[in-house]
């Protein structure tokens, strides 16, 4: 595994998410306050949804069942940020032609630079969490509006491809602190997603899956040395089995919503630990 | 005899007596080309690409200098966040400057246009760069320990604030590329392009290979 040499603190650095579908009211808190947080387009008419830009979308589950025994649960998705089966292996970040995405093996987060991305989109294809999305066009901000951009984020332009950074300019600008501290370390509190701030149901947790002392890792208790396979029995991954090793997990205690993280046959348990040995 | 049979030997006798110098004129052509297409590549579209603007008025750091207090932290300083403030407000100006200090034509433009109408300077910035980038003056000047010289050049002994030069093309500050058009660099702060920030972070044995993609820092160190 690649490891990055900052301040030889070891092991690196490996953001992630636990989000608890069972808290999770639907309100969609988390898609208004990423939307401002990073300057996120948005059109007139967000009528067609295959065209709206939401890096942080809240999906519907339902258990498919009639009344009185129907369920519904709600599961936010932000990107993944896959690190496959070797650090790195994510599905978008190994077929860009541009290197316009890339994957930090300091901070665990893919990346998208926008001005280096021509705009093929084999990534949104490579993607299996439609977690990426294409400019049709120029933004146009209602008049006035750009006055409240985010100078933090840097607005895209026709052509480009965009995803959930994980607030990556937050990170940034923790360590501009921390660095005028003595280079201390960023603290837990000190890097938090937008959309984990806003959820008013506490749904979100974010941090440092590789820090004992972060409320995430122990929360999902991330195995190393099994692809980092959670050993909470609540907890599951979308799409599993495909080996993307996401760093977003989600908890519920409903089987149910367990198994509609992947096209489960009816004799296999969710989250079959190694089954995603056979890939990559 | 035809006016064309005229022509034809006419042509042919001017042929054969030019014959020898062809080879020479051509050369003489080909020299008269190549200079021309070397003065416009290297005088005449540097000199086109860039527009020249001039900022608001002109500043001494040398003059300041003398009389701050706190060198350059009386104008560019930390905020507690670990932010850098950049190019001075008028706030750190006004202190001093709530009258007239002296007679010259830049403090009179400065204090009539600014400071009594409460606006703040709009001052170009040289080394600005892309929206894309991200650069943190605390990981530098903390972290590294880096002096302003290696990145800005000898500006505390300057008099003057030179030219903004913006390139027509993309909008950048001349700065970033640098003005040597061979490519050169003979001092770490004549350009700041994507490979020199890299090149330095190669060389300190730190932040340089989290990138998957390249093997150096990943884009997300520089960018945003
Ligand atoms: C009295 C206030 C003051 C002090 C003290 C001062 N500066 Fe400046 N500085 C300015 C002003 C005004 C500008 C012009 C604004 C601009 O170009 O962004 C400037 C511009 C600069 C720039 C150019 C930034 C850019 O890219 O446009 C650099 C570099 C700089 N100063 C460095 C220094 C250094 C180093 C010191 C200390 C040795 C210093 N300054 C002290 C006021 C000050
Ligand atoms: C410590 C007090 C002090 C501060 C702070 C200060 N100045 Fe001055 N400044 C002076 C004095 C004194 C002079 C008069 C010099 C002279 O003409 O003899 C001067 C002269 C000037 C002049 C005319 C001479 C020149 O530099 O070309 C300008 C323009 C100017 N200041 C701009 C600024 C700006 C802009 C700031 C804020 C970034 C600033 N000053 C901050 C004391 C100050
Ligand atoms: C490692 C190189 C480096 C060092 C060292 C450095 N700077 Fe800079 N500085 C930059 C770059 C790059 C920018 C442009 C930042 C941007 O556009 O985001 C900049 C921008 C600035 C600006 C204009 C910022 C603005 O947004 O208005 C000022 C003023 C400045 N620097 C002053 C200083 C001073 C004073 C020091 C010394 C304490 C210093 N710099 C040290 C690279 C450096
Ligand atoms: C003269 C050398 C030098 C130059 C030029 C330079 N850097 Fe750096 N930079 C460093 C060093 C050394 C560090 C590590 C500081 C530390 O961690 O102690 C660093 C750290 C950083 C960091 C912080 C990394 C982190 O882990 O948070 C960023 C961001 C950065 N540089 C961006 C840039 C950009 C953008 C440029 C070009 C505009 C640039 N640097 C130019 C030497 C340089
Ligand atoms: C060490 C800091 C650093 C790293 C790492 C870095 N860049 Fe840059 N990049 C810069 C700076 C500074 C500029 C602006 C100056 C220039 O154009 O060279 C820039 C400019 C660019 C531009 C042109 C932007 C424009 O508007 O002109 C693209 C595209 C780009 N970078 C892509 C990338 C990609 C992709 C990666 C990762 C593989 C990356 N960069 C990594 C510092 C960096």
């Amino acid at each position: 595994m690649k490891q990055t040499q900052i301040h030889n603190e070891q092991p690196p650095r490996r953001y992630g998410m636990a989000i608890d579908v069972d808290k999770c009211t639907g309100c969609g808190s988390c898609m208004v306050a990423c939307f401002s947080e990073n300057n996120v387009p948005f059109k007139q008419d967000e009528t067609d949804k295959l065209l709206s830009i939401t890096w942080m979308r809240v999906y519907q589950l339902t258990n498919g069942k009639t009344f009185p025994h129907t369920e519904v649960a709600y599961l936010p998705r932000p990107c993944q940020h896959c690190a496959g089966q070797h650090e790195g292996h994510s599905p978008c970040v190994s077929v860009c032609p541009a290197t316009a995405t890339d994957y930090s093996a300091d901070t665990g987060i893919v990346s998208q630079i926008y001005t280096r991305c021509f705009g093929c989109r084999y990534c949104m294809g490579a993607c299996p969490y439609h977690a990426r999305y294409f400019n049709w066009w120029d933004p146009v901000w209602p008049d006035g509006m750009e006055k409240y951009l985010s100078p933090n984020v840097s607005p895209r332009m026709r052509g480009v491809v965009e995803k959930c950074s994980f607030c990556f300019h937050r990170y940034q600008m923790a360590r501009d602190k921390a660095y005028t501290e003595g280079g201390r370390k960023v603290q837990e509190a000190e890097y938090q997603t937008a959309c984990a701030q806003a959820c008013p149901a506490g749904a979100i947790v974010f941090g440092d899956l590789n820090d004992p002392s972060h409320a995430v890792n122990q929360i999902v208790k991330p195995d190393a040395h099994n692809h980092y396979k959670s050993g909470n029995p609540r907890a599951f991954r979308l799409l599993e089995r495909l080996g993307t090793n996401t760093k977003v997990y989600y908890l519920s205690s409903r089987e149910w919503v367990r198994r509609s993280g992947d096209n489960y046959r009816a004799d296999e348990q969710p989250g079959m630990p190694g089954a995603a040995a056979q890939h990559g | 005899m035809s006016s064309h049979d005229k022509y034809q030997s006419h042509g042919d006798s001017h042929s054969s007596a030019k014959a020898p110098d062809e080879g020479a004129y051509i050369f003489l052509f080909f020299l008269i080309g190549f200079a021309l297409s070397m003065v416009v590549g290297w005088g005449v579209f540097p000199t086109l690409l860039y527009s020249k603007k001039h900022q608001p008025f002109d500043f001494n750091h040398k003059q300041h200098l003398q009389i701050v207090d706190n060198g350059c932290q009386s104008c560019h300083f930390f905020r507690t966040d670990g932010s850098f403030s950049g190019s001075p407000r008028l706030a750190q100006c006004v202190g001093c400057h709530n009258e007239m200090q002296g007679q010259s034509e830049s403090e009179k433009a400065f204090f009539e246009q600014y400071v009594v109408q409460g606006r703040e300077v709009p001052w170009l910035v040289y080394s600005r760069q892309p929206d894309c980038v991200f650069f943190s003056h605390a990981a530098h000047i903390h972290g590294a320990k880096l002096d302003c010289v290696t990145c800005h050049g000898h500006m505390a002994a300057s008099e003057n604030l030179k030219s903004y030069e913006q390139n027509r093309i993309t909008g950048y500050s001349r700065d970033l590329w640098g003005r040597n058009i061979s490519g050169l660099k003979h001092n770490s702060w004549d350009r700041m392009k994507m490979d020199d920030c890299a090149e330095c972070h190669a060389r300190y044995q730190v932040v340089h290979d989290s990138s998957v993609q390249t093997g150096r820092d990943a884009c997300f160190v520089c960018h945003k």
